[in-house]
């Protein structure tokens, strides 16, 4: 019974997620299959790289004749953001052990990072995460088979996962007593955009956040 | 034939995006000094900040639709989640509205 609400909340949950990663992942398949890879490359890349941006990248380098150590050079100023994520949930996950933590850590998405980011219940992270993933892969593959057939108009569907981080900041916004660090992620990553430009901004901005978050930790710890 | 290229391409990059997720883990797996402890409460809501931005970083307010589509959209989940603190219902109505507005108000 309490297992079968906790995946019934993991689905509830999940449904923005849902929307914005099988439209996202049928745009990459479809990518993929018109660069001439198929449906098991999708596959391939969903298990081995799980990280939308990387695989965009990474398809980007298949044709571009990128060196190896290029591609790792790449995938660490693009996965830099990842370390952040785990920072922040070392605490959390602490309890978790074996195999179960191998997965939750490799599949912590940007998406799946916002749902569990703010949950204690180790059961729930897990639904969460293996759902997001399951999106991603049926997304994928399926626009790896489906090809160029797809002619219905989806533009701006994306936002779903714009929408999904808006709406969390607004409930943790409601629900924290200090919200200064709110402030300092949305200030520094504007300023750092104005700054470095929309493709080199993530790796200031963290920087910016963390300098930002200590420099002030007395403050914030106050509340 | 199997582009065995591609195939190297996908496992350094996989396997860099892996250990970057693992690396944390692995470094304050045993001891976490407190500055992890302050970080784990702190970062959520700045991460979400700046991904939110990260979301939007394309959007010019100098040319097309100077950004009104993304501003209105993002305003009315967060009215609307303000109001009735239903994530899944902001989320839907965001982006029907956002997508009536780039497909039909301002259509390329």
């Amino acid at each position: 019974m309490r297992a079968s609400g906790t995946i019934r909340r993991a689905l509830h949950d999940t449904i923005p997620v849902m929307t914005g990663y099988v439209v996202l992942g049928m745009g990459f398949g479809i990518l993929l299959s018109t660069k001439g890879y198929g449906a098991l490359w999708a596959l391939a890349m969903c298990t081995v790289i799980y990280s939308g941006t990387m695989q965009f990248v990474a398809l980007d380098m298949f044709t571009g004749g990128a060196t190896l150590g290029a591609c790792a050079g790449t995938s660490l100023m693009v996965s830099a953001r990842h370390l952040f994520y785990g920072l922040s949930m070392v605490e959390r996950y602490r309890n978790i052990h074996g195999l179960k933590k191998a997965y939750l850590i490799y599949a912590l998405t940007d998406e799946t990072y916002s749902l569990v980011c703010e949950s204690d219940d180790e059961d729930y992270c897990f639904w969460v995460s293996l759902l997001d993933q399951s999106y991603w892969v049926t997304g994928s593959v399926l626009g790896a088979l489906l090809g160029e057939v797809l002619t219905f108009n989806t533009m701006g569907i994306d936002f779903a996962l714009t929408a999904l981080f808006v709406s969390i900041c607004t409930e943790q916004w409601l629900n924290s007593t200090s919200h200064y660090p709110a402030i300092i992620g949305l200030v520094a990553s504007l300023m750092c955009l104005v700054i470095f430009g929309a493709d080199g901004f993530l790796i200031p901005s963290m920087l910016a956040i963390t300098v930002m978050l200590f420099a002030l930790r007395g403050r914030i710890e106050d509340v | 034939m199997f582009d065995v290229h591609a195939g190297y391409i996908v496992l350094v990059s996989g396997a860099v995006t892996v250990l970057l997720r693992f690396l944390p883990f692995v470094a304050f797996g045993k001891r976490r000094p407190g500055f992890v402890l302050y970080l784990g409460r702190v970062l959520p809501p700045a991460v979400m900040a700046m991904l939110a931005v990260y979301c939007l970083r394309g959007v010019n307010f100098l040319t097309g639709s100077h950004g009104l589509p993304e501003a209105m959209a993002c305003v009315v989940v967060v009215v609307l989640h303000a109001w009735r603190r239903n994530t899944l219902l902001s989320i839907t109505a965001g982006t029907v509205l956002y997508m009536f507005m780039v497909q039909m108000v301002f259509a390329p």
